[in-house]
C-alpha cells in the first residue's frame, strides 16, 4: 500500500468516526422530547426501542426503516420544527414539484451553513471575493433562491436575480406547448443579459445547464466578464460537462453541483483527464450522505462502480431525513483524497419510477 | 465496436453520450451511436447563413452533377463510417442488423436512392416544373415570358427521420441541389442510410459543411425543427401531432394509402390482384406508400379471400434469403402490441381476419429468434369499422365495401390512391379531393414512384417562395 493509499485509508476511517459521532448527536437531538420535532417524537412512540440508545452509528439508521416520500408532502409543516429551535424564524422550502404535490422542508439556518461550506470549495481566482453574482435559476419557494444570494453575500458580493417559475415550464410542456416554454426561457435569458450588461461587477454566475446553454447562445461569458459558473439544479451529463468546458465557458471555472432542497448540495470533484468529464459529486459529510443502493433491495449498498438508485440522508439539527430514496440513479464512486467518503458518478433520472417525470426543464 | 459519430457541419464529433443499438436478432449491441445534446446542436445552428453561403456558390447544374456522381459512390464505393471503411455490402448488412430489413429489401432501397440521385435532373424539374436552373441560381429570371423571382424561406432544412425504410431518404436529398443545407436527425435504428448518403455526396464534391448529422433524443429533434427555418418530420400519428399546426414543418406521418376499384372495373377484379398484392406487400409493407386498404363497391368478400390466399403464402425467411418478403420487428414488443391492437379491433362486429383461415399459426410468429407479423388481410363490412383505415408496419390491409358514390366522402387523408377505373366522373372526384395526395389512375402499384412527380408535398415550394418582381428595361 502506498503512502497516499494509507493516508486515504486513515482519512476514510476518520470521516466514518466523525459521521458516526454526528449521527449520535443528531439522533439524540431529534428524539429528545426537549429538542426534537413532533414528527420524530410521534414516530418514536411507534418504535419498540429508543433511537437515542440503539442508534450509535450511521449504519444503525437502517433500524428506522426507509424515509417515506409522502411524509414531506402536505402539512402540517410545523411538525418538522424541532422544539430546540422554537421561536426562531422558520423558512419552508419546496422541491421542484415535478412529481406531483411538492415536498416541503423547514429551514432555519441550514442553507446558510451549507453554502458557507460550499463557498470554501470555490477558488477565489475564479469566484473573486467582493464581486457580484447573478442567480439565473429557479426562484419562488426554492432554497436555491436564498442560498445563492447568501453565498454571494458571504463572499462579499451582491446577488442579482431574475424570476423563474419551473412549474410553469413543466405545465407548458405537459400542455404540448414547447414553443411557449422556449419563449419563457428566452424571456428569462433576456432579463439576465440586461443585468449582465448593466452591472460590470458581476463576475460569478449561478445557473442551470439549460440556461447556461441558452445564455451562451447569445453572448460570450468572457466578454461579459464572467469568470466562475456555479451550475446545478438539474441532471448534468458527462457530454454536457465536456460541452460546457470546451465550448461554452470561455475559460470560466465550472463548479458543478448536485443537490436539492432536502439534502443541501454536493460538490463536484475537481476535473481530471482520467475522469473523462464524468460528473462526480461528494456530499457534505457529516451533514448529509449520499449512497447508491440496489433498487430492488434498498438496504444493500451496491459495489463501487456499480449502478443503483441514489439514497440521501440529511443529518442536521434542523432536519433529519434518514435513507430517503431519491428519484435518481448513479454509479457509486469510491472516496478520494479531497473527499474521503462515498460519492456518486453521473447522476441521472432513475428509470424505474412509475409515471412520467418531467425533468430538467429550467 | 462500430461507432457512428455526429457530423457538425461535416466534421465528425464523438460524443460522450452514446446510444447502444442492438442487433435485431441477437439483441447484442451492434453499433454505438454518438448522441447530440440539445445545446450543442443549437450552438451549431447559430451559423446557418454561413453554410448556406457555401452551397450558394455552386450552380444548380454543378450540384446536380455532384448528385449524379454521388449515385455511383453510394451504390458501389467503400465510404467512411466514422473512422471505419464501409463497403456497400457492409451497409446492407448493417441496415439489416438494426432494422430487421432483409438484405434484398435493403438492396432495392439502395437502388432506389441511387436512381434518385442519378435522376436528380428530372427530380428538380418535377419539383420546379421545369424552371430554368439559371432562375434558381440568380433568384430571378423569366419563365414563358413572365418575370419570376424566388427566395429561400430557410437557411437550412431540419429533417427528423424514421426507421422504417431507407427509401424515404430520397425525399430530403433534393434540398442539397436546391442549395439548402441539411440538418439530419436519423431514426434511432437507422443512422446508416443518411450517413452514407452524406458521405457519397461529400466524396462527389459537396462541401461537407452543409451536412449536419445529429443522432439525438426526441427533445433534441424538437430543437432541430425549431431552429431550422424549414423542417420535415417523419413519424407516427402521435409523434407528428405536435408539429401539425406549424407550417414550417412538412409532416410525413402515416400514409393510409389505398387501392380503389371503380364500378366499371370491379367485375374484372381478378385482373388487378397482382397490383393489390404488390401495393400491400412490397418493401415488407413498411412504407407509407404501401396500401393499407382496398376499397371496392362490390365483391369485397371475394377479393378478401383471394388476397388472403396470396398473402398467406408469405412467411418469414432469413435476412440473407433473396426471396424474403417480411421484415422482423427490431423490438419484439412492438410486434406483440400491434397484433393485440388488431385482435382488439376485430372484437368489434363487422370485420374478420380472412388470413386467419389461410395461415397455419398465429399472426405473431417467432422464427429464428425474431418476431414477425405475417401478412394480414381483414374484411370490413363498412368504412366506419376501426380496422378499415389503419396502417401498421407490416403487410396489413383491409378490404372494405364502399359504394362508389360514397368513396370520396369516406376516403380520409390518403397519401397514395391507385384508382382502378376509367370512369371520368370518379376520376374527377378523386382529382378534386383534398384528401388525395398522390393519384395513380389505372393499375399502378401504390408504391411505384415517378421521379418527376413531387411526392408528399413539393420540397421546392416548401423551401422557396415566389415574390413579385419587376425590372425596368434600362436596368
Amino acid at each position: 500500500m502506498s503512502t497516499a493509499e494509507a493516508t486515504l485509508e486513515i482519512n476514510i476511517e476518520q470521516s466514518r468516526t466523525t459521521l458516526d459521532a454526528w449521527v449520535r448527536e443528531v439522533v439524540k437531538w431529534h428524539f429528545d422530547p426537549e429538542t426534537g420535532c413532533a414528527f420524530w417524537l410521534d414516530l418514536a412512540q411507534t418504535l419498540s426501542f429508543d433511537p437515542r440508545e440503539v442508534i450509535q452509528t450511521y449504519d444503525d439508521l437502517s433500524k428506522l426503516g426507509p424515509f417515506q416520500d409522502e411524509w414531506l408532502r402536505g402539512g402540517p409543516v410545523r411538525r418538522w420544527v424541532p422544539k430546540g429551535h422554537a421561536g426562531r424564524p422558520i423558512y419552508t422550502f419546496e422541491t421542484g414539484g415535478s412529481t406531483g404535490v411538492p415536498k416541503s422542508r423547514i429551514n432555519i439556518e441550514d442553507f446558510r451553513l451549507d453554502y458557507e461550506a460550499f463557498s470554501a470549495t470555490l477558488p477565489d481566482e475564479y469566484f473573486p471575493k467582493e464581486t457580484d453574482w447573478l442567480s439565473l435559476g429557479p426562484t419562488g419557494p426554492r432554497r436555491l433562491r436564498l442560498a445563492v444570494e447568501h453565498l454571494a453575500q458571504y463572499r462579499g458580493g451582491i446577488c442579482f436575480m431574475v424570476d423563474l417559475d419551473p412549474r410553469w415550464v413543466i405545465k407548458l410542456l405537459k400542455m404540448g406547448q414547447p414553443q411557449m416554454a422556449e419563449r419563457y426561457k428566452q424571456h428569462v435569458i433576456e432579463q439576465a443579459l440586461t443585468l449582465l450588461r448593466a452591472h460590470d461587477n458581476i463576475r460569478c454566475l449561478f445557473t442551470t445547464p439549460k440556461l447556461l446553454e441558452a445564455l451562451c447562445e447569445k453572448v460570450s461569458l468572457k466578454k461579459l466578464g464572467i469568470t466562475g459558473v456555479f451550475c446545478g439544479g438539474t441532471e448534468m451529463t458527462p457530454q454536457f460537462h465536456r460541452f460546457a468546458v470546451e465550448e461554452l465557458l470561455d475559460g470560466a471555472y465550472f463548479a458543478a453541483t448536485y443537490g436539492n432542497t432536502l439534502m443541501g448540495l454536493a460538490v463536484h470533484k475537481p476535473r481530471i483527464p482520467e475522469d473523462n468529464y464524468a460528473v462526480i459529486y461528494y456530499p457534505p459529510l457529516p451533514r448529509a450522505m449520499i449512497e447508491v443502493v440496489d433498487p430492488d433491495n434498498p438496504d444493500r449498498v451496491v459495489g463501487y462502480g456499480e449502478t443503483g438508485r441514489v439514497r440521501l440522508t440529511t443529518l442536521t439539527k434542523e432536519f433529519f431525513m434518514p435513507r430517503f430514496l431519491e428519484r435518481d440513479a448513479a454509479e457509486r464512486e469510491p472516496p478520494c483524497e479531497l473527499y474521503p467518503w462515498d460519492g456518486v458518478r453521473n447522476v441521472r433520472p432513475f428509470a424505474g419510477l412509475p409515471g412520467t417525470v418531467v425533468e430538467g426543464v429550467y | 465496436m462500430l461507432h457512428i459519430p455526429l457530423l457538425r457541419h461535416g466534421e465528425p464529433y464523438t460524443s460522450l453520450d452514446v446510444a447502444c443499438i442492438p442487433h435485431h436478432q441477437t439483441r447484442e449491441v451492434f453499433v454505438e451511436v454518438s448522441q447530440a445534446n440539445a445545446g450543442l446542436l443549437r450552438r451549431d445552428l447559430r451559423d446557418q447563413a454561413i453554410t448556406r453561403g457555401k452551397l450558394a456558390r455552386f450552380s444548380t447544374a454543378e450540384l446536380v452533377a455532384i448528385c449524379r456522381r454521388a449515385a455511383d459512390h453510394f451504390l458501389k464505393d467503400t465510404l467512411l463510417l466514422g473512422n471505419a471503411p464501409q463497403t456497400p455490402e457492409d451497409y446492407v448488412k448493417q441496415v439489416s442488423a438494426t432494422t430487421g430489413l432483409p438484405h434484398v429489401m435493403v438492396r432495392k432501397n439502395m437502388q432506389k436512392i441511387c436512381s434518385m440521385l442519378a435522376e436528380m435532373e428530372n427530380v428538380l424539374n418535377g419539383l420546379t416544373r421545369n424552371i430554368d436552373w439559371e432562375v434558381l441560381d440568380h433568384g430571378f429570371g423569366e419563365v414563358e415570358g413572365h418575370a419570376v423571382s424566388f427566395f429561400p424561406c430557410a437557411e437550412s432544412l431540419g429533417v427528423v427521420l424514421p426507421n422504417n425504410s431507407p427509401g424515404v431518404h430520397s425525399l430530403w436529398i433534393p434540398s442539397f441541389p436546391l442549395k439548402i443545407p441539411l440538418v439530419l436527425k436519423p431514426g434511432s435504428a437507422e443512422p446508416w442510410t443518411p450517413y452514407r448518403i452524406v458521405q457519397a455526396l461529400i466524396k462527389a464534391g459537396a462541401p461537407k459543411e452543409v451536412f449536419s448529422f445529429y443522432p439525438a433524443d426526441h427533445a433534441a429533434a424538437g430543437e432541430i425543427l425549431r431552429s431550422c427555418g424549414r423542417g420535415m418530420m417523419f413519424g407516427d400519428a402521435s409523434a407528428v401531432g405536435a408539429w401539425e399546426s406549424d407550417s414550417r414543418v412538412e409532416i410525413h406521418g402515416p400514409g393510409y394509402s389505398k387501392v380503389i376499384l371503380g364500378e366499371d372495373c370491379v367485375d374484372e377484379w381478378e385482373k388487378y390482384l397482382d397490383v393489390m398484392v404488390a401495393s400491400i406487400v412490397e418493401n415488407g409493407g413498411r412504407s407509407c406508400v404501401n396500401a393499407s386498404s382496398v376499397w371496392t363497391p362490390a365483391y369485397a368478400k371475394e377479393i378478401s379471400e383471394a388476397l388472403a390466399e396470396r398473402l398467406a403464402r408469405i412467411f418469414p425467411r432469413a435476412a440473407e434469403d433473396e426471396a424474403a418478403q417480411l421484415a422482423p420487428f427490431a423490438d419484439p414488443n412492438v410486434a406483440s402490441r400491434i397484433s393485440q391492437i388488431i385482435d382488439q379491433a376485430l372484437a368489434e362486429p363487422g370485420a374478420r381476419d380472412i388470413t386467419a383461415a389461410h395461415r397455419k399459426g398465429e399472426r405473431l410468429v417467432i422464427w429464428n429468434s425474431c418476431s414477425y407479423l405475417v401478412p394480414t388481410l381483414v374484411y370490413c363490412e363498412a368504412a366506419s369499422h376501426p380496422l378499415a383505415n389503419k396502417e401498421f408496419l407490416f403487410p396489413f390491409s383491409s378490404v372494405v365495401n364502399v359504394p362508389q358514390n360514397q368513396l370520396t366522402e369516406t376516403l380520409g387523408p390518403s397519401l397514395v390512391v391507385t384508382a382502378i377505373t376509367r370512369d371520368p366522373e370518379l376520376v374527377q372526384r378523386l382529382v378534386s379531393s383534398p384528401n388525395v395526395d398522390r393519384l395513380n389512375v389505372g393499375p399502378v402499384p401504390t408504391n411505384k414512384v415517378s421521379w418527376d412527380q413531387p411526392h408528399e408535398g413539393n420540397l421546392f415550394e416548401h423551401l422557396y417562395a415566389r415574390r413579385a418582381f419587376q425590372r425596368a428595361a434600362s436596368f
